[in-house]
């Protein structure tokens, strides 16, 4: 079964049209010993059963549904729009592609733009490009953005970004001459964690190209940022700033405003569920002196022969098709469509909805911690918090969070080892506008059962 | 087309002595082929070059063209004008659309550059 | 068609769409809570009714031409039929509203649907290892690169070279940059083949790969590939395919018995999943056995009956993506695989194939056929004919808009001059084709009788030729707020 349309009379006829007896003659290029293997393939399945089959599958996974999720660390279940999704369902935005022919593609094009203008406004930024693959690869190419404008060799990047990201900057960066020096800038204090500020700072030298932060941090922590911007400023290297949940950006000051060279982060929270880690989006944000050396595409604003408003493709010579190995990036296909989705999200939701939800989200967080003390547990984070914090579990995160979900039905957060090995008796929970006050409770419950 | 008194290279920089000091641009040819320019890239005052060496790219559309410096010397200054107006180097060529001062290290170099004439062959022989 | 508005332009203060949810608990004060410093005083957002956002988004994909609308034979990007089926799969509860740091317990059907997946890839390619894990093709690359220096360096070699053809896609030498290899552009051979003597003498002990896409980006499958296999591996260096053209081979040869050593795949190609106005896409990279402990991390392992999450590698090249790459994509381009089965496959390619060889033997009357001979799934042409009349290939494809046909991928490869790369892909119909020849034909006959018509091209499209050179000079990337706004 494939989705082909013609008939065996058909490719009788076409054969004919190009000289040759049958289809087999059109492969003779490929080295006879190889030609026409046998597939192992299980055999095809009508749309009737491969629909069950998928659905046979994800009933073997756990939704939000099946059990309370405090989950975060990247990935945020938000409120999405039902009018998202009803637009991602349109044939002539999920089966288009590229806008390489402007004239039949200004749809794309003005959401595109749109979608710079709105990353721009969240940031408080300049210039923002239509994504790249997802957070972790946005910081990447940040951090080779400020080696090939600065040319030093070192990255101070804080330990309270995004372990992923670090590792995804760290595989980025490992064939070239770049030296990432990951700081701690979180420190423990008995069951706390508080943060570091004065290590970051201590670390930018005149050798530091970048400098890179996370707000609020992996931690879930708002950090004043200023002495670091100033100790970069002081030694010229750059400030690259990661966005921890983009919601945060309708309550916290735009990281643009706090002195931020390149802004980075994952906004699939605005565009759908959390779909297993992908496809997000990441989005990527500069002041507007580093327009030429931005990775990846960007929408421009300009008029057609008659003068009509029209949008294209712009600053192209950036890319791989025309400056090949000397292009900024070699990305290509990217994730434009979860930026529609933020988009018409963002749209929908407004100045009024985004404030809302994430003061929800802030509420949400700070209750589940209320609730989460009041079960007994000791609140590890010592610094003010957006909707994401740190819990103690003196076992260890690992067990204790076996034990939440297997006594208490609740997934409630992520093992902070994945920082460091010290911060392994620690649990991140996040909770957003869509955690209920019954989410909370089971949360507590749990927590105290299982002590 | 190729004022006289200007020496040229093949990679179609042109140098004109002003002063001590040497400026450097691109052609009409070189405009030409490349189209609209939308962008040149400039170093900055104070880097030196070998006669030879790359010292930015000029950028239209759909193509990026390195630029080479014709004769070693240091960068005084760089034409900041096209920066706002990279439309000066299709206009006027020669005159406003000027990209670098430079301090030759050795103005002997500039005898080793091609005459109008010969310049004006050369594209002569491109173009056919 | 009317100009349509920024979507800032929909706003009216105080003017909202959608509500959030009902409070669950008593609202806890921002300030209360965070340093009054660290609060924005401005959110400059636009305010719009859920109705006229809808209309917005709505009539801006009007102005698009997608497959679902017509014929889309965007060169080297396969711009097949997308099967429905998949995104119903893709919304499935338990495959899309899961987290990805639940425990591995939680998400069995996730991992399995990986893992199965890998397997497929490596039964159609050929290759005993595969990771899904990057995003999209030029990830890929990325990873097979770093993987074959991983590989040279447990071998205590370094090597510093990369080659690339000149006909090769510009993300090839971007990425061997970011690699950090030198690129060394190796010339093509007139039959659109590898230069042979050239690729002997370019293979010098400090070359790592050399990047072939297979069939070429001219749409020609390289009929020497067993000596250029060999000589590769003569000189202690491995072959990269970049298998964008994958949709070619399916079923009529797997890359692996060629002597590959490593391939992407695009599944947003060959495997159907939906390009997305640009992306999302997904990069599966298959590897020969001894490249399979330098491939990301973390992988999908099988331990009994249940899936996990292998431990860390010390000789993985490491993570490239934050989690376990584009898993909606993988989603689809599984539902896809199970859906066609190897029969199904192999007639995509069968049909992708013909009908590439259908335009080219219909068309090489009336445009220049620089390759002239059997192609795989694409055809290059040259509009060199057209442009002695005066008409360039740009206004070629101007003028198929006018038609209501996506252009095909135009001045790629480089190496062709004027060239218009056709890939009409399995799912377009004879009928399809046949209007596709009759406007080609027309418009080559337009070229000689009335150039201004395709030079004025097109004028039946939501916006005439645009301005692109005052967008590079002066470049307007974001609404700027209006003072006071
Ligand atoms: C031949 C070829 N190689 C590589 C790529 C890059 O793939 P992707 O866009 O998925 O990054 C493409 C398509 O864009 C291509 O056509």
């Amino acid at each position: 079964m494939s989705y082909a349309p013609n008939t065996d009379a058909d490719r009788a006829a076409m054969l004919r049209t190009v000289g040759v007896e049958s289809i087999d003659d059109l492969f003779v290029d490929i080295p006879v010993q190889h030609r026409d293997p046998t597939l192992d393939l299980p055999p095809a399945l009508p749309e009737t059963d491969v629909i069950r089959h998928l659905g046979q599958l994800g009933a073997l996974n756990a939704t939000s549904d099946d059990l309370p999720s405090f989950l975060g660390a990247g990935f945020y279940r938000h409120f999405v729009p039902a009018l998202v999704d009803q637009q991602l369902l349109r044939s002539e935005w999920y089966t288009a592609y590229t806008p390489y022919q402007p004239e039949m593609a200004q749809g794309t094009l003005q959401a595109m733009y749109e979608f710079q203008s709105l990353v721009c406004d969240l940031t408080g930024m300049e210039v923002s490009n239509a994504s790249l693959y997802d957070g972790a690869s946005a910081l990447a190419e940040a951090i080779l953005l400020c080696r090939g404008l600065t040319r030093r060799p070192r990255v101070v990047i804080a330990e309270t970004v995004h372990p992923a990201y670090r590792d995804v900057a760290t595989t980025y960066t490992s064939a070239l001459d770049v030296d990432l020096q990951v700081v701690p800038a979180a420190s423990r204090d008995g069951s706390s964690v508080r943060p570091n500020i004065e290590s970051l700072v201590e670390a930018i030298d005149d050798q530091t190209s970048c400098v890179v932060i996370q707000r609020p941090d992996f931690l879930g922590m708002v950090v004043d940022t200023d002495p670091i911007v100033q100790a970069a400023r002081r030694h010229g290297a750059r400030v690259v700033v990661v966005v921890g949940d983009p919601v945060s950006l309708g309550l916290l000051v735009p990281p643009g405003d706090l002195g931020a060279d390149i802004v980075v982060g994952e906004l699939r929270s605005l565009a759908g569920p959390p779909a297993y880690g992908g496809p997000g989006a990441g989005m990527f944000a500069v002041k507007s002196q580093l327009i030429r050396r931005v990775p990846g595409r960007i929408a421009g604003r300009t008029v057609d022969l008659d003068g009509k408003d029209a949008f294209v493709l712009t600053l192209q010579t950036r890319e791989q098709h025309i400056r090949r190995e000397r292009a900024t990036s070699n990305i290509t296909t990217n994730q434009a469509l979860v930026t529609l989705g933020a988009t018409i999200s963002l749209s929908a939701l407004g100045r009024r909805g985004l404030r809302e939800i994430a003061e929800q989200s802030l509420t949400a967080a700070h209750h589940a911690a209320e609730a989460l003390a009041g079960a007994g547990a000791v609140i590890a984070t010592d610094a003010p918090y957006f909707n994401e914090f740190a819990v103690h579990a003196p076992e260890g995160a690992a067990a204790r969070l076996d034990r939440l979900r297997r006594d208490g039905n609740v997934l409630a957060g992520v093992d902070l080892s994945c920082v460091s090995p010290r911060f392994d008796d620690l649990i991140l929970v996040a909770a957003t506008e869509l955690t209920t006050a019954s989410d909370v409770e089971a949360l507590a419950a749990a927590w105290a059962r299982s002590r | 087309m190729y004022p006289d008194d200007l020496g040229y290279t093949s990679e179609h920089e042109w140098v004109r002595a002003d002063g001590d000091h040497w400026l450097v641009g691109i052609t009409a040819y070189a405009q030409e082929e490349l189209g609209d320019v939308v962008y040149v890239e400039l170093p900055t005052p104070g880097e030196s070059f070998a006669a030879g060496d790359e010292f930015g790219t000029v950028e239209s559309v759909k193509a990026v063209s390195p630029l080479y410096v014709p004769m070693s010397g240091e960068i005084l200054e760089v034409n900041e004008e096209l920066e706002a107006q990279p439309e000066l180097i299709n206009e006027e060529p020669y005159a406003a659309g000027w990209m670098i001062r430079l301090a030759a290290s050795d103005p002997s170099e500039r005898d080793a550059l091609l005459d109008a004439q010969a310049y004006q062959q050369f594209v002569n022989e491109l173009r056919a | 068609m009317t100009d349509e508005p920024l979507i800032y332009d929909l706003s009216s203060p105080g003017r909202r769409g959608v509500h959030s949810p009902l409070p669950q608990f008593d609202p806890v004060d921002p300030g209360d809570v965070l340093p009054s410093s660290e609060l924005r005083t401005d959110l400059p957002l636009p305010e719009a009714s859920e109705i006229d956002v809808m209309r917005h988004f709505l009539r801006l994909s009007h102005k698009n031409h997608s497959v679902d609308t017509a014929m889309y034979p965007l060169g080297s990007c396969t711009m097949k039929y997308n099967p429905k089926v998949n995104e119903v799969t893709a919304r499935t509860p338990g495959l899309a509203d899961i987290h990805p740091y639940q425990p591995p317990e939680t998400a069995q059907g996730a991992l399995e649907l990986i893992y199965e997946l890998e397997a497929l890839l490596a039964s159609i390619t050929g290759f005993p290892a595969v990771s899904t894990q990057p995003a999209a093709g030029s990830q890929g690359e990325l990873c097979g690169l770093l993987s074959i220096l991983a590989w040279h360096e447990s071998r205590a070699e370094t090597r510093t070279q990369v080659l690339v053809p000149d006909s090769a896609h510009g993300t090839n030498p971007a990425t061997g940059t970011m690699s950090g290899l030198e690129v060394i552009s190796l010339p093509t051979a007139d039959d659109g083949g590898i230069d042979l003597q050239n690729l002997k003498e370019s293979l010098g002990p400090g070359v790592a790969a050399i990047m072939l896409t297979l069939p070429s980006t001219l749409g020609l499958f390289e009929r020497r590939i067993a000596e250029v296999v060999e000589l590769v591996h003569a000189a202690g260096a491995q072959v990269y395919c970049d298998g964008a053209n994958m949709n070619a081979m399916l079923g009529r040869v797997r890359p692996a018995d060629l002597g590959i050593d490593v391939m992407h795949l695009n599944l947003h190609k060959t495997f159907s999943t939906p390009h997305g106005g640009g992306g999302p896409g997904a990069g599966a990279l298959a590897v020969q056995a001894h490249l399979e402990p330098f491939l990301p991390e973390p992988r999908v392992v099988r331990k009994g009956d249940t899936f996990a999450l292998a431990e860390p590698s010390p000789t993985s090249i490491g993570r490239v993506h934050s989690h376990l790459g584009n898993f909606g994509n993988l989603v689809r381009a599984y539902t896809f695989i199970r859906s066609l089965g190897a029969e199904g496959l192999r007639e995509a390619a069968d049909d992708a194939v013909l009908n590439a060889n259908y335009l080219r033997a219909s068309l090489s009357d009336d445009y220049d056929l620089p390759y002239d001979r059997t192609c795989m799934h694409e055809v290059v042409l040259a509009g060199t004919r057209q442009r002695r009349l005066g008409v360039r290939t740009l206004d070629i494809a101007k003028r198929l808009i006018d038609y209501g046909i996506h252009p095909p991928t135009i001045y790629f490869p480089i190496i062709v001059d004027e060239a218009l790369m056709i890939e009409p892909t399995e799912t377009e119909s004879r009928e399809s084709l046949d209007n596709f020849i009759d406007v080609m034909r027309r418009i080559a006959r337009e070229a000689e009788s009335d150039p201004d018509k395709l030079h004025d091209a097109p004028v039946n499209a939501p916006v005439r030729r645009l301005d692109e050179v005052t967008a590079n000079r002066r470049p307007n990337v974001r609404r700027v707020p209006e003072s006071g706004d």
